[in-house]
């Protein structure tokens, strides 16, 4: 059981309201043992309404399984890179620190990195991603192409992205504006600022709360 | 980041591209050893692991089976070989011995007189490290200098040192005045 080719997953961040709802129906995927592994980040929240849901880019050369010293992260032939291993997960977070989208997440309770799977056992039966269903503005669709062309005529689809001298082609579609010019952010200049959203290093170490003296 | 469009669908089945963008022959060789994708990856299931471990279990049977069956059908008789004439009754006093090669071309054989018409005649070679053994007809055994081996002059058993196994006996038959060699018993026929 695969996932069908044309059958593909789109975010669209435009559309997000920021319900959460992606994030409390991802727990309830059979796969994910009770976790959610969709980050829904506040872009800049002093300033702004707008919210990104995070969930794994699924790459062709995925940089997680990249950096696993353990050989544990494995990419199935339709393009879904799995959860780590169980057997041969370390929890040493190098996959945790290496994505550049900042997916995957150490359960330390488990020792055992999670991330998106795209609900394996859901698409691989023809079913779509908990999230996707339970979407109530379709910022994550899953479907066809073509489907998405019809249903979104001003947007188009990019899984093509490049940090520094990586280039990274994706199964999962960022939606951007149609006329929108491709954009260059300099990621590694912008290292060292204060990270928006959230920090991968959170998803990392767990440090316990600075206490007031 | 640079976001670029990329038209139309994905590859039917993506080969994966390492970050250097180099093609797969020119990668290193711990790229194949730990490959990314699943069917490429040697995940042994429980299913592989507990068939693996029963037939390996089944053949080591098999083997000690086929073991025991071997040393059981080396065990029963003599191998049947031509006989020899390996000496003449008067050429050894008792307690004599000479060496004599049985079949041709074999190791050293060792011929004690023991009595009037009595004669032993076994393998040479001690059974612990291969020295050739020297009879010691007065305490009536064969003595290996190497390491201290002593075996049975009269059965050829191991009586003490190394030796665990009985010397390989040859049989003999005096026939008139000449000792014929008529086969080998043990391991080393």
């Amino acid at each position: 059981m695969t996932v069908p080719e044309t059958l593909e997953f789109f975010i669209d961040p435009a559309r997000c309201i920021g319900c959460q709802a992606c994030v409390q129906g991802c727990a309830e995927c059979d796969s994910h043992k009770g976790q959610s592994m969709i980050q829904l980040d506040y872009v800049d929240r002093a300033q702004s309404t707008q919210t990104v849901p995070v969930v794994c880019m699924h790459c062709d050369s995925p940089t997680c399984a990249e950096v696993c010293p353990a050989d544990a992260i494995k990419r199935t032939e339709d393009g879904v890179v799995q959860t780590a291993r169980k057997p041969r997960c370390i929890a040493c977070n190098n996959c945790v620190l290496a994505c550049p989208f900042g997916v995957p997440k150490m359960n330390t309770g488990m020792h055992l990195m999670m991330k998106c799977d795209l609900c394996y056992d859901r698409t691989s039966v023809g079913l779509k991603p908990m999230c996707a269903s339970v979407c109530p503005s379709q910022a994550l669709a899953f479907g066809t192409r073509e489907e998405m062309a019809r249903l979104r005529p001003r947007a188009r689809p990019v899984n093509t992205f490049r940090f520094g001298m990586q280039t990274i082609r994706t199964r999962v579609n960022m939606m951007v504006p149609l006329d929108a010019p491709a954009e260059v952010v300099d990621v590694t200049a912008a290292m060292h600022e204060p990270t928006v959203g959230h920090d991968p290093m959170d998803d990392a170490f767990h440090a316990p709360e600075e206490v007031e003296p | 980041m640079i976001q670029s469009n990329s038209g139309g669908s994905r590859a039917a089945d993506p080969e994966p591209v390492a970050p250097d963008g180099r093609p797969a022959e020119e990668q290193p060789r711990w790229r194949r050893d730990f490959p990314i994708d699943w069917a490429q990856d040697e995940l042994v299931s429980r299913k592989d692991l507990v068939k693996f471990i029963c037939l390996t279990s089944l053949a080591f049977v098999a083997g000690q089976v086929w073991i025991v069956a071997k040393s059981l059908s080396e065990r029963s008789g003599a191998a049947i070989l031509p006989g020899a004439a390996v000496a003449t009754v008067d050429e050894l006093p008792i307690g004599g011995a000479k060496t004599f090669t049985y079949p041709e071309g074999s190791t050293p054989r060792i011929l004690v007189r023991t009595g009037p018409a009595a004669f032993v005649a076994y393998d040479q070679q001690c059974t612990h490290l291969l020295c050739p053994v020297v009879p010691a007809f007065e305490e009536g055994r064969l003595h290996c200098p190497c390491h201290n081996g002593w075996f049975d002059l009269a059965s050829g058993r191991p009586l003490a040192g190394p030796p665990r196994r009985a010397l390989p006996r040859v049989t003999l038959e005096v026939r008139g005045d000449v000792v014929y060699a008529t086969g080998v018993e043990g391991p080393a026929a």
